[in-house]
């Protein structure tokens, strides 16, 4: 992984030492609520309906062990015992006292870590595939140029104080794992006419109120043309993004306001003028940032172990965890294993510290010291020599790191809604628990196969419901909490945004209603088909006449 | 008065910034002084402005475009650029561009919500004149230009990016 530099030190005991004197300037009453807000903000600080929650970044999901034992110290002493995933592959903690934060924060740098732009209108985490550089189906691993984007966006001075939060999302595999579509900006790369890898660039997609897919702003540009590219649309957006009204200030707003061709007109006279400048990326710069990302010391091995096939015949667990959480690597011998944190009971993401330490052990152990955080709220062992699975995973399952539910309807997407939250109008842990409860039995889970289940509390659509084949998102009625359930959404390489079913549910109603979904994909299906392949052929309305079907 | 800080240090003024509501009328009564009148002011009354006998100089508010002004910028010892509110990001990218692109080598002055913890950045955007808001602590601003020694970007203070300088 990217190793800090004296200059990257240099930065983050700067940035330590300013935000300490913000604090301190705050609490002395020299800074104002409404002054605080945005600096704490770009350091991760919200304040919360019990305490302050810190959002620690995690450059695209990568955490190296002795990052994860510094977060689970920080659990252990600032926190109560856990943390918390998030769906921008970060790290929240619920419970830091505002004081503290500024030794938190060094702390963090000792680890090269920081909470610098996880919140605020500015360039937020750049986040990619959790699968980079061990993926079989990858162009080139997209690390590096992760890298490169945060090394630009970080304290860059013009886009501190942007109309909105902006994020970013780099692709270099086929099978779209980042959900880079409804990214403010999306990259992709790809091969270029002369079989150059180089970038594919979108703009103004997005979740939120006002859920909209990307459009293409330059088809193709050369690698060392990123950064002024990425630059000149957030020129445009900084400029002409709308202030009037927060709820219409993302890119996408602007992006549909001004009419894609007019947009893409107004980036390409703004490139044209940076292009070619200062900014345009080296060679070197990029054989720089690629060589941290290179492959481990692997050992030579062949695909599918003596050890590894008996254990699957011997043991039928052990075999269903294999087919759900196992994926192929690119290097024989090798697979890529998928910790799933959705156990039922505890809430989607959360992780305790004794957990955290554990994880960092078997990371040393098993594969080479580094895990990744997915936007699912998993971590992946990337790396695991194929004839240790077995041992593998009689260790996760000590510690109950070994649910096999992954990719199943269980393994939902779920923001921390309003039993932590103050933007929510809704609780959301509980809805998740209500529904694995629901469906406990794993042998129904696989037969359903693939099925997407994500929540937010609200319209702010931290739990991705839009994109989740099955959505749920919390509304308030009337000082009530209800629920609102939409169908058909996808994060993948064919987004889609999911469709409201109908009038909102009450809390209870949920699980019954999700049962009722099911059965009607159950029904429907035909051989091998997922319940996004049936909804896509059959629609809404098989579905919601189910749903709304009055008892006999 | 307000305060301005220019070359590291607090220094005296000697330009008065004119409201939005200000009209000629003001210049034919205070004659001999050096003015910062906003854009469409200087588009309105151009002529007048021109044979005044002190100096002019202009400021944008925050939606207004510095490509916009179809004149030799370069008539203008200074230009300002406000910040209506602190969190107005869009004076920054007006800085950058007219010494980027337009090449102006003259003053870029911030004025309005002008506060210490945003005056780094505006630094690196190409402002070199800070009237700060009454209230600010004159010497805290002054530490606010070091809060970082090196920044990975391209900027008007360094124009070479770190990773071309590793």
């Amino acid at each position: 992984m990217y190793q800090y530099d004296k200059y990257d030190h240099q930065m983050l005991a700067d940035r330590v030492a300013q935000f300490r004197d913000q604090t301190a300037r705050y609490l002395d009453g020299q800074l104002s609520d409404a002054e605080f807000l945005p600096l704490r903000l770009q350091n991760g600080l919200y304040i919360q309906r019990l305490a302050p929650m810190l959002r620690i970044a995690v450059p695209y999901g990568l955490l190296s062990s002795t990052q994860l034992r510094k977060l689970a110290f920080i659990a252990r002493h600032y926190d109560k015992g856990y943390g918390h995933l998030t769906t921008r592959q970060n790290v929240q903690f619920n419970w830091p006292a505002l004081e503290d934060v500024p030794d938190l924060l060094a702390h963090l740098a000792e680890v090269e870590m920081h909470a610098i732009q996880t919140s605020g209108n500015c360039i937020r985490n750049t986040t990619t595939d959790q699968f980079a550089g061990v993926a079989e189906d990858e162009l080139e691993d997209s690390r590096a140029y992760c890298e490169i984007i945060r090394q630009w966006s970080t304290f860059h001075p013009e886009f501190a104080f942007l109309p909105r939060k902006f994020k970013i999302a780099v692709c270099g595999t086929k099978d779209d794992q980042a959900a880079t579509q409804v990214h403010d900006i999306g990259v992709y790369l790809v091969k270029g006419h002369n079989d150059e890898v180089g970038f594919r660039i979108l703009a103004g997609g997005g979740l939120g109120r006002t859920p909209v897919i990307g459009q293409e702003v330059f088809d193709y540009v050369e690698k060392k043309h990123l950064l002024t590219a990425l630059e000149a649309i957030l020129r445009v957006y900084n400029r002409h993004g709308r202030r009037d009204n927060k709820y219409k200030a993302r890119i996408k707003i602007l992006v549909r306001e001004t009419g894609i061709e007019e947009f893409r007109t107004q980036v390409h006279a703004e490139w044209e003028r940076i292009k070619d400048g200062p900014q345009t990326l080296t060679d070197e710069e990029i054989e720089r940032c690629k060589s941290y990302f290179v492959d481990p010391a692997y050992v030579e091995a062949e695909d599918s172990p003596e050890e590894l096939s008996q254990a699957l015949k011997s043991n039928v667990l052990f075999n269903g965890w294999f087919q759900q959480n196992v994926r192929p690597h690119k290097k024989p011998g090798y697979a890529i294993v998928t910790a799933c944190l959705k156990e039922t009971g505890i809430a989607p993401g959360d992780v305790t510290d004794n957990q955290l330490d554990y994880i960092a052990d078997l990371a040393d152990e098993f594969s080479f010291g580094e895990v990744r955080v997915t936007h699912h709220q998993n971590i992946v062992f990337a790396d695991v020599e194929q004839s240790k699975l077995f041992s593998f995973w009689h260790k996760l399952k000590e510690r109950s790191l070994a649910s096999m539910n992954l990719g199943l309807l269980t393994d939902m997407i779920c923001c921390p809604g309003g039993d932590f939250c103050a933007l929510a109008n809704a609780k959301s842990i509980p809805i998740a628990e209500s529904i694995q409860r629901e469906f406990e039995d794993i042998e129904e889970l696989k037969a359903l196969g693939e099925l997407r289940i994500n929540i937010s509390g609200c319209m702010n659509a931290c739990g991705h419901h839009h994109v989740g084949n099955i959505g749920i998102l919390g509304v308030d009625k009337k000082g009530e909490e209800f629920y609102q359930v939409s169908l058909g959404g996808s994060s993948k390489n064919e987004a889609s945004l999911g469709k409201i079913i109908g009038p909102s549910f009450a809390q209870e109603e949920i699980p019954a209603v999700v049962r009722k979904i099911v059965n009607v994909y159950e029904a429907q299906k035909t051989t091998d088909e997922s319940f996004l392949e049936t909804y896509k052929r059959v629609g809404i309305d098989p579905f919601k006449e189910k749903v709304y079907a009055k008892a006999d | 008065m307000p305060k301005l800080i220019k070359n590291g240090e607090i220094t005296q003024d000697i330009w008065t910034v004119l409201s939005e509501a200000s009209g000629p009328e003001i210049l034919r009564a205070v004659p001999g002084k050096n003015f910062i009148v906003p854009l469409e002011f200087w588009k309105l009354y151009r002529e007048e402005l021109e044979e005044y006998d002190g100096d002019i100089s202009i400021w944008l508010d925050s939606d207004e475009n510095v490509n916009d002004i179809d004149s030799d910028l370069s008539q203008f010892p200074l230009i300002a650029l406000n910040f209506p509110v602190f969190s107005d990001g869009r004076s920054y990218t007006n800085a950058r561009e007219l010494r980027e692109i337009m090449g102006f080598d003259g003053e870029v002055r911030a004025i309005g919500d002008v506060l210490r913890d945003q005056l780094f950045y505006m630094a690196r955007c190409g402002f070199d004149a800070f009237q700060i808001r009454y209230d600010q602590d004159s010497e805290a601003c002054l530490a606010a230009f070091t809060d970082f020694e090196i920044g990975y970007q391209s900027s008007i203070v360094e124009p070479v990016p770190l990773f071309r300088r590793r």
